[in-house]
Parts: C-alpha cells; structure tokens; sequence
C-alpha cells in the first residue's frame, strides 16, 4: 500500500524538467545575488525583529505551558477516571494540534491585527497540542503505587499532584518544555509571512522587494538564533538529568 | 527511644534556593516580554468583537468549490508522501554518517552540518527558497519538506545509534564479520523501532506542512487556504480548515498504526525521551 | 479499635473474594494474616482503609463506620491509618526526607507541602525516626538511591509519621532477602510494641508469622479458617490454610 501510494504521486505531481535542469543553475544565481551580505542592515531592524521572535516563541510556550497542564490532566485517564472527560480533553488537544501554527497566526491576526500578539498567541494555541499530549501521555505513565501510598496517608488531590506526580513527571514535563521551545523558535520565524510578527515580517518585505542581500542577511540570523536555541537547550537538558 | 545520633539540620530542603532564582528570574522576563506585546484592554475588546464576527462568518462552512478542495488536498498528500520517502532514504545514510560511536570525525562533520542546516529552518522558508529555483508548485514544496525531513530523522536517528549498546556491536564484530554486517546485525536491529517511530512521526509532520508551503505558493491545499483568506471567503476558509484536520487526523490514525505494527506499545513521549526505548529493550533482555 | 462486621467484596459479580469476613483487632502487638496466594489477604488489607471498595459490610474504626465515608471524612480517618507495602511505593525522585514527610500530607495543605514548609515539629519526628529505623544520616538521599531493605524501613517510618493508631502492612517482606525480612519484622513488632497500636500484617512465610505475630489469621476460600496465638497453629490447620500437605517438612 505505501509502494502503491508513492507510485501514485510520482506520477501525479508535476515535474517539469526544464525546471528541475535549470534548479542548480537558479540556485547558483539566487546565492550570487545574496552576496554581498548588506550587514548594514542588520543594527537597525533585524536585530528588534530578531528579539520579537524570540519573546514570542518564549512567550508563546510559557502561556502553553501553563494552559496545556490542565487539558493534559483532564486527558489522563489514571487522574479524571472519566472517559467523556479524557475525551473532550483530547478532542481539546487534537484540534490544537491539526491546526498549524501559520493558521493560527492568520486567525489571530484577523482578530487582533498584525503583530506579536498574534504570533504569541498562534505559537501557544499550535503548542498546548503538543505539550498537552506529550504531558498527559507522561501522567498516564507515572506509577501508581506512591500515588496509592499517598491516598493511604490521607492525601489530599493536591498533595498527591504535588508530591505523587509532579516528581515522577517533572523531568519529562521539562524536556518538553525544551523540545516545544525549540521548534517555537524556528516556527515563530515564519509568522511573521502572514503579518504575525517577528524576523519573518522583515524576511517578507525583503523577499517582496527582491533585496536578496537583506534577505541573506535574515536567513543567517535565524541560523544563528536557531543554533543557540538549540545548544541552550542541549547544556539546560544536560544540567537537568 | 534513643537520642538522635545525627544533628538536626535546621533545615533540610536546603537544595531549593535556585528554582526560586529560575522563577523570579522567569517573572522578571515575562512581564518584559508581555510589555511588548501591547496588550491593552480596548485591544482586547475589539478582538473579541473581531472573533465573534469572524466565527460567525466561518459557519456554515461552504463545500460549493469541492473540487478545487479535492484537488489541493490530494496535492498536499502527494507532497507528503514523496518527501518523506525521499527523507528517509536520505536520512538513513547521512544519520549513520553522523554517529560518532561508528564513524570518524572527517566523516560526522560534514553529516552533521547537513542535518543542522537542513534543520535549522522552518520547511516554509525553504520552500521560497526552492519556489525561487524550481519554480512554483508541488516540486518546491516536496523538496523543501524533504529538507526538513532529513534535518529531524537524522537527528534522532543519529541519537538513537549513539546510544545504542556496544557489546552487542562487538559481539558482532567478533565473528569477524564486515562492516556492512555490522550495521546490518549489531546496529539496525537495536534502532530499528525508534527509527520506525521518528519515520512515522515526520510523516505526520510532513503532512501538516504540506498543508502549508502553498502559502508561499509551493504547492497544496495551502495556497487556496491562503487565497480564501485574503478574499475574506471565511465560509470557504472553515471548509479547507475541516478538511485539512480530516486529512491530519487520518494521517495520525495511520502513524499510530504503523507504529503500532512495529513497535509495541509505545507512546510518542517513549520515543523522544532519550534512551527509554533502549533501556526497555535491554529490560526485556534482562527477563 | 477495629471491628469488621460481615466484609464481603467481589471484583467481578457473583464472584466473591471474600465472603463475610468478621473480625475485630483491638489488641497491640502484630496479627499475621496467612494464606495462600489468591485467597483475598490483599483485598482484605486494602479494603480496611477502602483503596478497595467493599462490596457489604462495616467497618468500625474509631467509632465510625469507614465503609460509608466520603472525601474529607474518609481522608481523616485514613490519617490514622498507617500503611506498608510490598514493593515500598516510595516516591522515587524525593528525599528520603520528602517521602518520610509526605506521611504528615494528611496535615499540612498542599500549599504549604509544596513550599516544604513542614512544622518543625513534624522534621524534627522525622530525624527522631530515621534514627529508630537505623537510617541516620540518609535523609537528603534520594529514595532510588536505597537498597530495598532501607526503602521498606523509609516505608515504615512514613507510616509511622502518620502517628497511626492502626499500622497496615501487605506483604512488608517478601521483596527482601530472608535476614532483612526478619529485620523488617523486628522493626514492625518494636514499633507495635512500643506504640501500644496493633499492627496487621499480610505474610507468606509462615514461620517468620509464627516467629512474630501475637495472634495468627489463617484465611482460605475468602473466608476466615482459623484464628488464634502462633502455639495453636498445628500442620493440620495449615493443611487446611494452604491444602495438600506435601510442602510442609
Ligand atoms: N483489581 C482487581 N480486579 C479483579 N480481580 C482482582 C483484583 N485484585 C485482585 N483480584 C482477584 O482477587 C483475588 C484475591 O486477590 P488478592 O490480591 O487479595 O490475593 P492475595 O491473597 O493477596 O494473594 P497473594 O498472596 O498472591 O498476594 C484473586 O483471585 C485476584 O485475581
Ligand atoms: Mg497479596
């Protein structure tokens, strides 16, 4: 069935040759035309768009963070031993998640206008899914047995979230928390195409107006910031464990 | 009873100074960050008004251009599935080169530039970059999603090799056995189920883009969601929107499947928490 | 103390595991309950402070009928009773500290157990019970950092921090090695004795019963086949507990 699947697009989608032949010679041009890097360009916008990405990819994973643990624990079935809950609480989780994050930006920018607001709100919408999932998937995991000791002392609900679950999912709860931010760095870069705020508005004008050295500079911008995300992430999680 | 030996420290959760530095620090930088967002109540208000205007305008959702629906759906879908089978013949080998565990540094260097570069960037932006060399449709959309599935499978999947057991790679090698056997006996069979799981898990996330790249005109359902959008065609808008979470849901149902078939009972949280497979692998080893 | 007044309880209907159990503890000093596997000691044991729900019957504990508690009621009355388990049922990632405490959650609000802010009192208790359990000095540990034998004595000290009047114990030793078994019973007997609270334990080493317990349960079937001091427990009543006769030596 995938041999069959694959055949099938193969030969659907279209590829024109001349297009395909004359790729590398595009290409070759596309990066003559980026050099020289106008550097100069960089100190006066890129660097306040450069930051807006970031504090929305921050933000938008913390409000995440905080509306996703509800969901995740009304998803856990060990926790709210209700299955019509855990239900809604995974319908919550899936629509969140189906709904990609550049969608969620142009609804968000229908309602509040363009801006970081709307990129914020679009990363924490697209990520409650996805943390929600991952947070109620750990709860479902933890061990009953010291949740069981607890309800034996006389517990109540939550102290046994606080002393029964919370350290057994902590660690996962955190990593996360890290694996989310990271992807919201690079996908916050993006929002800014459809007017949500952030480097990707500056890559737009840019790219509308063909400045093709602005725009290089942009792309080794986010290079730069996606590889720092990435070593912040490794040495925090490495510090954690 | 007899008199305590150890002293009685005054306190003994000592260890707990620091996350309350992390927290204040945290509070500092959201109240920062928020501050930029100029958030302000009349905003708020017409926001809300906006949104109540703009649901009633989504419902009922517009079916009426089903064709045109069809068609970008089933571009989307082509775009996924081609890339990710590209993505995985091409992440196998570059993961493997990436291994620190099996291969020298001249050879995981430039393995591993290729993944961070082909990870560093959203899928959407490289997809403007190949519109920009192979013209607009499908074929830049399918190339920029096989970028980023190289950059996310080879990651993982170098991860899982290095962290797999030695001994059994050893034990291998001493029977004398090639490289390519190796690999074949020592090294696969201990990645293969987290290697099914990050191949499943982008092909889901390969679908959710492919929804997406048509936004910058690389093909798929996206540039018709994009059109409707800026026509304020919001019946037409719920429509693509119900059917792109139709299509992601049944392509969920099929990753699930597919793992299901090759790994048994794991979770997506078992995968990408580091070293869990393994350790349940060498549990089951154990018993 | 407690009096259990026609206990039934059956996880399947129509399928009872214990079939009108009645009895009364009031006694200090340690209760063994033996019997073979499958008889329903568990259930019975965790059917005292309802982790499992009866099916009929009362249960009178300090005046009250437990059986027929909810929520906060039931949660105090729990506070009383202290509990041991058999794989310890340690919070792993805490404190040897943090998990002897987490027995006083019934007393402290959550959000003061959260900013560990324990009454003195209570840590002060706590390092007085390590002591008692022989694990001075382990307090920061981790609880994953201990040997089995040192996790059931956190078990019991956690229990204990419950100033129970009442101590449950569901298999205390059959995870440990024969010597720290005996270990484990010495300590559960001291701390019967020394509390004045009775202490009711579920055993599958008869002879480690017989050794310890003041007063011997023998259960079968789901029902109670015999009841009384260790001396009256003959090869007989044994093959009746456990049926066939060859593994007795
Ligand atoms: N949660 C449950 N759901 C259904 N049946 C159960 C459940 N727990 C126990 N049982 C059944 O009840 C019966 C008694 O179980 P219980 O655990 O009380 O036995 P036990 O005497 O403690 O045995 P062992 O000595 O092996 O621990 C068994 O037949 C068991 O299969
Ligand atoms: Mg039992």
């Amino acid at each position: 069935m995938i041999v069959v699947a694959i055949v099938l697009s193969i030969q659907t989608v279209e590829v024109i040759p001349e297009f395909l032949a004359d790729a590398p010679e595009q290409v070759a041009d596309l990066l003559t035309r980026m050099w020289p890097l106008d550097f100069a360009y960089y100190p006066d916008t890129v660097h306040a768009a450069l930051m807006e990405t970031i504090h929305i990819a921050s933000l938008g994973t913390l409000l995440a963070l905080v509306l996703a643990m509800p969901v995740g624990i009304l998803a856990a079935h060990n926790l709210v031993p209700s299955t019509p809950v855990n239900l809604v609480a995974k319908l919550i989780l899936v629509s969140s998640r189906s709904v990609n994050s550049l969608v969620w930006a142009l609804l968000f920018v229908g309602i509040f206008g363009p801006g970081a607001l709307a990129g914020t709100l679009a990363i924490a919408f697209r990520s409650i899914g996805f943390v929600g999932k991952l947070f109620g998937e750990a709860l479902e995991e933890a061990q009953p047995g010291p949740i069981e000791a607890l309800s034996a002392a006389g517990a109540p609900w939550a102290s046994r979230m606080t002393f029964g679950y919370w350290p057994q999912v902590k660690p996962a709860f955190w990593s996360i928390a890290l694996f989310r931010w990271d992807i919201n760095v690079r996908e916050s870069a993006v929002l800014g195409l459809v007017g949500a705020g952030g480097i990707g508005m500056a890559l737009d004008s840019a790219l509308n107006l063909f400045q093709w050295t602005r725009v290089a500079v942009i792309l080794l911008a986010i290079f730069a910031v996606v590889i720092i995300a990435e070593v912040v992430v490794t040495q925090v999680r490495r510090r954690m464990i | 009873m007899n008199a305590p030996t150890a002293a009685v420290p005054a306190d003994p959760f000592k260890g707990s100074l620091w996350p309350r530095v992390a927290a204040l620090a945290l509070i500092v930088y959201v109240i920062y960050a928020g501050a930029q967002l100029e958030v302000s109540w009349a905003r708020i208000e017409t926001g809300l008004e906006n949104a109540a205007k703009f649901f009633s305008r989504l419902f009922p959702p517009n079916f009426s251009r089903h064709d045109l629906l069809v068609k970008g759906l089933l571009e989307s879908l082509q775009i996924a599935v081609l890339a990710s089978t590209l993505g995985i013949v091409l992440a196998l080998p570059i993961g493997l080169c990436a291994a620190r565990n099996l291969m020298p540094a001249w050879v995981t260097w430039p393995a591993r530039l290729i993944i961070v570069a082909s990870r560093s960037f959203h899928p959407v932006i490289v997809a403007i970059l190949f519109v920009k060399a192979v013209g607009f449709g499908a074929l830049a959309g399918t190339l920029a999603l096989t970028v980023a599935s190289i950059g996310f499978i080879g990651k993982l999947f170098t991860e899982a090799i290095e962290e797999i057991s030695l001994k059994q790679v050893e034990a291998v090698r001493a029977t004398g056995a090639s490289f390519s056997s190796v690999l074949a006996f020592g090294v696969l069979p201990q990645v293969f189920s987290r290697f099914i799981g990050f191949s499943t898990y982008q092909l889901d996330s390969n679908l959710r883009n492919s929804t997406m790249v048509g936004i910058v005109g690389a093909g798929g359902i996206g540039g018709t969601l994009f059109a409707a959008f800026q026509r304020f065609d919001y019946d037409f808008v719920c429509a693509i929107l119900l059917s792109i979470i139709g299509l992601i849901m049944l392509g969920e149902v099929l990753a699930t499947g597919v793992r299901a078939i090759f790994i048994e009972n794991a979770t997506l949280a078992d995968l990408f928490r580091r070293g869990s497979a393994m350790r349940r692998v060498r549990h089951s080893e154990d018993d | 103390m407690l009096k259990l007044n026609h206990l039934s309880k059956s996880y399947v209907a129509g399928t009872p595991v214990l079939r009108d159990i009645t009895l009364e503890v009031s006694e200090r000093g340690v209760t063994a309950i033996i019997g073979a596997s499958g008889t329903g000691k568990s259930t019975l044991i965790r059917c005292i402070n309802r982790l499992v729900e009866p099916t009929a019957g009362e249960i009178l504990f300090e005046g009250a009928d437990l059986a027929t508690l909810n929520g906060r009621s039931l949660r105090h009355a729990r506070r009383h009773i202290g509990m041991v388990f058999q794989e310890y049922n340690l919070v792993e990632r805490l404190t040897v500290m943090e998990n002897l405490l987490s027995g006083r959650l019934g007393y402290v609000s959550a959000w003061r157990a959260w900013r560990r802010k324990f009454p003195p009192e209570d840590i002060r208790r706590a390092y007085e019970l390590l002591d008692v359990v022989g694990l001075a000095g382990f307090a920061l540990q981790r609880a994953d950092a201990l040997s089995g034998g040192q996790r059931q004595r956190v078990g019991i000290a956690r229990a204990v921090m419950q100033e129970p009047t009442l101590l449950l114990a569901d298999e205390p030793t059959s995870s440990l090695d024969p010597k720290t078994a005996v270990e484990i019973m010495e300590l559960l007997a001291g701390i019967a004795r020394s509390r004045g609270i009775p202490v009711l334990v579920n055993m599958h080493d008869v002879e480690l019963a017989k050794r310890f317990a003041d007063r011997i349960i023998g259960m079968a079937g789901g029902a109670l086949v015999f009841d009384g001091p260790a001396a009256e427990l003959d090869d007989a009543m044994l093959t009746t507990i456990y049926g066939g006769q060859g593994w007795i030596q």
